[in-house]
């Protein structure tokens, strides 16, 4: 068949073919209207006609601008047929209820080791701050050490009863910011050999042992460690995980086992996303609480200390439980 | 065809044909994108800075919600196309050319930071060089491609419609398939040169055509519309 007749032939379906798609690109997929949802079930098959009229027309070695224009067809059907799920709402309950749980658990060597580049540094610095206190002066300027002996200092946070909402919500979006940043580069520096991920594991590891440390030798340990506690179950495990998700991608590199880098590399990479959307979560939870409890000042000491010991349990049974039942269906 | 074609075979059996983005093209859609989320940011953070304590909370989360999750929002939602993108007519795509999904996204976007090492996206521009797809590192983690996307719509009309006037001839020899699809190629891109380069082109074709110069050309015209068929 000669490429005129082929196109006379088949013309009416390809321009179909393309004002279906024009119109879907603009409606958007989710919810299209009724007379689109019924040419919406034509669609596999058009896409089937394109496909064979693209491959006929290339074996043929029909014109180069038909073969393009087919190809652009294709591609488009392809983009539209093969959509991912996106009901956005019933997977995040999904993942919370179930898989990140799941994910924490499969990934748990690396989170292992992250725990202990940040816990270990933070070990040594508590022990050396507290046997050498000037020590804490090599960490932090005098200017930060002030700010968190005023942060911490009991006569101080007494006399005003309580801050007002405005400095809470100003104090979440501050958290929000700076933490769930400090997650994202920790995770997007393990691609450099995981030493990204290392560095900030053992610098926050080394500032928390300090900071403690320190506010222990003025006798402040219970507004520190009653303010630290709540948040600190969120706040904490996220950033370990967080530095955990950054280690997988960087021993990738390292060792990338039997598969080639890059392909070890993507595989560490969908691992250890599920991660960080999990670390995400639990930083706002973090900033949520850090901003509108841990700072309460009228809240007296012992049921903070309740409350956190409660969400440490809670963050804990969740990561060790959630989604156990039914597990083994999907890997 | 292009140089930088990636073929890719579908479920369906055939071969499509992707053409992935190069680093200026994609440095020109990322200078949009900036120029909108610092130019927006700017503004925002001028609006918001008389309401005092609860402006500056706003702002940060404006600012964290800007600087991580403006591309993952538009590429998910808008089809792979950040507003930059779009303006440049790119478009980012799995590696299978299907759209780009959430976890993908947030890798690419999330390991941007890497890319952007040790300044003005030098990393991303090697790994763009060194590899055949023009993936930034952020891509060859995801698994993602940035490529052009042209719309669907036909093509304009191929070479000047007097062409068909021409009348048809079947070729006087037997032409390898390439061959075809060249004197094809030629003659639909005929409205796009000039005439003296149409001519000039023709010339190389005189054992074929038997003729030079404006005859050689109409007749390869004829040769073309044979080779394509009457309607």
């Amino acid at each position: 068949m000669k490429q005129r007749a082929f196109e006379a032939a088949h013309e009416a379906r390809w321009s179909e073919f393309e004002r279906l798609i024009e119109e879907l690109d603009r409606r958007g997929r989710a919810s299209p209207p009724r007379a689109l949802q019924d040419r919406l079930a034509e669609f596999p098959g058009l896409y089937r006609r394109i496909c064979h009229d693209l491959a006929v027309a290339s074996e043929r070695r029909y014109s180069p601008r038909l073969v393009d224009r087919l190809n652009r067809l294709a591609l488009a059907g392809h983009r539209i047929l093969y959509v991912h799920d996106l009901a956005l709402a019933s997977r995040v309950t999904r993942f919370l209820a179930r898989d990140f749980a799941r994910a924490v658990r499969r990934d748990r060597r690396p989170i292992l080791v992250a725990l202990a580049l940040f816990v270990g540094p933070a070990l040594v610095f508590f022990v050396a701050v507290g046997l050498a206190p000037e020590l804490v002066y090599s960490l932090m300027t005098p200017d930060r050490v002030r700010e968190f002996e005023a942060m911490y200092d009991p006569a101080a946070t007494r006399i005003g009863s309580n801050r007002e909402s405005a400095e809470d919500l100003m104090m979440f979006g501050f958290y929000v910011y700076n933490n769930v940043g400090i997650a994202f580069r920790a995770f997007a520096g393990g691609l450099v050999l995981g030493l990204g991920s290392v560095v900030v594991l053992v610098l926050n590891g080394v500032l928390l042992g300090g900071v403690a440390a320190h506010i222990g030798h003025l006798g402040f340990e219970q507004t520190f460690f009653s303010f630290v506690i709540g948040h600190g179950a969120f706040e904490l495990t996220a950033i370990v995980i967080s530095g955990a998700a950054g280690l997988e991608l960087g021993w990738a590199l390292v060792a990338p086992g039997p598969r080639s880098r890059l392909e070890a590399l993507r595989r560490a990479g969908a691992r250890a996303i599920e991660l960080v959307w999990g670390v995400f979560a639990m930083l706002l939870a973090a900033a949520l609480i850090e901003a509108f409890w841990s700072s309460k000042t009228n809240v007296d000491a012992s049921l903070k200390f309740v409350v956190g010991a409660l969400l440490w349990l809670g963050v804990l049974a969740w990561l060790g439980l959630a989604g156990r039942r039914g597990a083994g269906t999907s890997s | 065809m292009l140089d930088a074609t990636l073929r890719l075979e579908t479920p369906e059996g055939v071969d499509l044909a992707l053409a992935p983005a190069g680093p200026v093209v994609r440095g020109l859609a990322a200078s949009i994108d900036g120029l909108i989320t610092w130019g927006g940011s700017i503004l925002a953070l001028i609006a918001l800075s008389s309401a005092g304590r609860t402006g500056t909370g706003v702002s940060l989360l404006l600012l964290f919600g800007v600087q991580w999750f403006y591309p993952v929002l538009f590429e998910v939602l808008g089809g792979g196309r950040t507003p930059g993108k779009r303006a440049m007519g790119l478009r980012v795509i799995d590696a299978d050319a299907t759209p780009i999904g959430w976890n993908a996204s947030l890798v690419r976007n999330l390991l941007r930071v890497v890319d952007l090492l040790p300044a003005f996206y030098a990393a991303g521009l090697v790994s763009m060089l060194v590899g055949s797809r023009f993936q930034r590192l952020g891509d060859l983690v995801a698994g993602t491609l940035v490529v052009h996307a042209p719309s669907v719509g036909p093509p304009p009309r191929d070479g000047p419609a007097s062409d068909d006037r021409l009348g048809a001839r079947s070729c006087p020899v037997l032409v390898r398939a390439a061959d075809q699809r060249a004197i094809l190629a030629w003659a639909e891109r005929r409205g796009q040169l000039s005439d003296e380069r149409a001519v000039e082109l023709s010339d190389l074709l005189a054992p074929l055509t038997g003729a030079v110069g404006e005859a050689g050309r109409d007749e390869l015209v004829r040769i073309a519309n044979g080779i394509r068929g009457s309607t």
